[in-house]
């Protein structure tokens, strides 16, 4: 086996290691050229390895941070401004940390609305998905514990409102907070906890998307059309065509990403979060980073506490079970003529939701929020199965590579142009 | 006509999503953008104008308020001599310590000392102002919505009360401040400071000034940020081509 993968390389360094380490080869066939891909990806899959870049980014910045940092409460304020003043490069840094949470969850909710447009999550791949939703569960608790480290006003009352939704739970609600705080208020142990969990989570979350990797090489990647492949006519080796395209992703992206981290660094943030935490004075809105508003908003559209807090929760868990809640054998929404104009409007409740979040739940926000919270539910709960059953999807081409000769297949189709 | 309704939707996401965090800071009072030097890719800061505005804050502000995250060798960042920073710290006092014999003692600040605070702590702040904090000025340009603007327009928003607004004890009308009922009475009043480049003190030109010196308090490293910005977008963009011009030719023979 060693023998034939070093027989695969001329260069003769690269041959010793191979025979001794097969590095090269599972390179190779990990994003490689012994990796085949379907080749009518189109750009909504480069967010997938964008999603990466940001993982690693986060690491990389926040490794550094870390050395600078001190995790108490009469000095955690003080030492971020000691990164921001003093240390070289510290704002570019803690700017790069704080915009590249932002990046990593717009990165990862487009990756999660491709998946569900294209029913990436079907059969084979549904343990694909669940290690997804895993990977995403641990990005919030991450970025939520890293948002409290600074330790200013929305660190502190952030922390404050979202441990105290476990309050909500009977019996085991107020011993879980107290055990979560470490005490009786968010303090110094709250505070201490939270810099350990943080530094240590994106670790457990580079083990999931090891996994995430794994499960992803067992079937390939799905494609636009849904179909399987069908054989070397429907794909191309990872590398070349799919290095150059992430590559060319990854350009794009951190355009993208220098706008907000050199022209607009705060405006993703909130200025509260510039004034020192003080448990003395709760600020006139308490609301969490943007891309937790659209569970926030599901959380303050019930009038019940331990109602909203289950709901917020369970709007997260369910998507566990789309695998078995959409019925339908159609993976690509492209074939799906109902199901594709629904994915929009979940899409806006979604939207309506983020915007519902950032407003203090009374008159036409709070409306906004309910009727966006039954939707996402109906659509999910209802709508999925039902559609799956009743709709009648186009005609699936043959192949991928048919598909591809005879241009887009289906009318409308959101394109496979790549 | 589906394309439609997916681009309309598209766009109010991405305009619905990144307005969030705008609208999260709740209902605010509308502050004229002032036209900042230091706003846009290619902002700097105006020496003249954050030296003026030194002066403001150190004759005026620092009575109350302190800025306890900037040191006097910062000020060499606004166009100050090393000489001229090594003088102006050594006409305050800090207090350093213990010596040998365990005592506190007084010294001239050194250009590495951070500026000293007017109060030793928050309660002789609050005792000295009438029960009213006097916030600490280092990142009051970030801690507040519309930054500088609102600064601005606090600082010249002292107007008598509309006939039907009662203001409560101790307190002074205010336009722009939240509420419109603030602690702090009218600090600025016209020729206040003697401005060593001959400009007229007027509420507005010092309310400018030290709007900007704030600005640039908090954010010290603004211009080496958008200088490093227009390097690296500089940078990426011929990347990206590059990438952009790769990718084309390898995927040329595919299909």
């Amino acid at each position: 086996m060693a023998d034939n993968t070093s027989g695969f390389y001329s260069n003769p360094l690269v041959k010793w290691i191979e025979y001794r380490l097969p590095v090269f080869s599972a390179i190779d066939h990990m994003v490689g050229t012994q990796y085949p891909a379907p080749k009518n990806l189109n750009y909504w899959w480069n967010f997938g390895s964008l999603a990466g870049l940001c993982l690693v980014i986060q690491i990389v910045t926040g490794i550094v941070l870390v050395m600078h940092y001190t995790p108490h409460t009469s000095l955690a304020f003080d030492s971020v401004e000691h990164i921001m003043r003093d240390v070289n490069y510290g704002w570019l840094l803690r700017y790069m940390h704080a915009n590249g949470a932002s990046m990593f969850f717009i990165a990862v909710y487009i990756h999660i609305f491709r998946g569900l447009y294209y029913g990436s999550y079907k059969q084979p791949r549904e343990i694909l998905w669940f290690l997804g939703l895993i990977i995403f569960l641990l990005m919030m608790a991450t970025a939520f514990m890293g948002y409290v480290l600074p330790w200013g006003q929305m660190s502190f009352w952030g922390a404050t409102v979202i441990t105290n939704l476990f309050s909500a739970l009977p019996l085991v609600g107020e011993p879980i907070v107290t055990w979560l705080w470490g005490g009786f208020s968010v303090d110094n142990p709250t505070l201490n906890r939270f810099f350990s969990l943080h530094y240590l989570l994106p670790f457990v979350i580079v083990g999931i998307v090891i996994l995430h990797i794994l499960a992803l090489h067992q079937h390939g990647s799905n494609n636009p059309l849904g179909i399987d492949t069908k054989g070397p006519q429907d794909k191309i080796p990872f590398h070349p065509y799919y290095t150059i395209k992430d590559l060319f992703g990854i350009g794009v992206f951190l355009i993208f990403f220098s706008f907000f981290l050199f022209y607009a660094p705060n405006f993703l943030g909130h200025p509260d979060n510039y004034i020192p935490a003080d448990p003395l004075v709760t600020p006139e809105h308490i609301v969490p980073e943007w891309y937790f508003l659209p569970f926030y908003a599901i959380l303050r559209s019930v009038p019940d506490k331990l109602g909203g807090v289950l709901l917020m929760f369970g709007a997260i868990l369910i998507l566990f079970l789309l695998p078995w809640l959409d019925t339908s054998k159609v993976r690509s929404a492209k074939f799906r003529p109902i199901y594709k104009q629904l994915f929009w409007v979940f899409v806006l409740a979604c939207v309506g939701l983020t915007y519902a979040g950032g407003q203090p739940p009374e008159g036409l926000a709070l409306i906004i929020g309910r009727v966006c919270t039954v939707y996402y539910f109906v659509h999910i709960l209802v709508l999925m199965p039902l559609v799956g059953w009743f709709e009648k999807p186009h005609k699936l081409p043959a192949s991928i590579s048919e598909a591809v000769l005879k241009g887009d297949a289906a009318p409308g189709a959101a394109g496979s142009k790549a | 006509m589906k394309m439609t309704i997916k681009r309309s939707i598209l766009v109010a996401a991405v305009a619905l999503g990144f307005a969030a965090p705008a609208f999260a800071a709740g209902p605010a009072i509308e502050y004229q953008a002032q036209n900042w030097s230091f706003n846009g890719p290619f902002g700097t800061f105006d020496r003249g104008e954050l030296q003026r505005g030194y002066q403001v804050y150190k004759e005026v502000c620092a009575a109350c308020h302190s800025m306890k995250y900037v040191a006097f060798r910062n000020l060499r960042d606004i166009g100050f001599t090393e000489a001229e920073v090594k003088a102006l710290a050594a006409t305050f006092q800090v207090v350093d310590g213990p010596d040998d014999s365990g005592e506190m003692f007084e010294r001239p600040a050194l250009p590495s000392d951070k500026f000293p605070s007017p109060f030793p702590n928050e309660k002789a702040a609050r005792s000295a102002n009438g029960g009213a904090y006097p916030v600490d000025l280092s990142l009051v340009a970030k801690a507040r919505v519309g930054g500088p603007d609102y600064l601005y327009a606090l600082l010249t928003g002292y107007k008598e009360p509309p006939a039907d607004f009662t203001v409560g004890e101790g307190l002074h009308y205010n336009e722009a401040f939240p509420g419109h009922q603030i602690a702090m009475p009218q600090p600025l009043n016209a020729d206040q400071v003697t401005y060593a480049d001959g400009k007229p003190a007027t509420v507005e030109q010092m309310a400018r000034d030290v709007s900007a010196f704030l600005m640039w308090a908090a954010e010290p490293k603004l211009e080496d940020r958008k200088r490093m910005g227009l390097k690296v977008m500089i940078f990426l963009i011929i990347m990206t081509g590059l990438f952009f011009a790769a990718k084309k030719r390898i995927w040329r023979d595919v299909h």
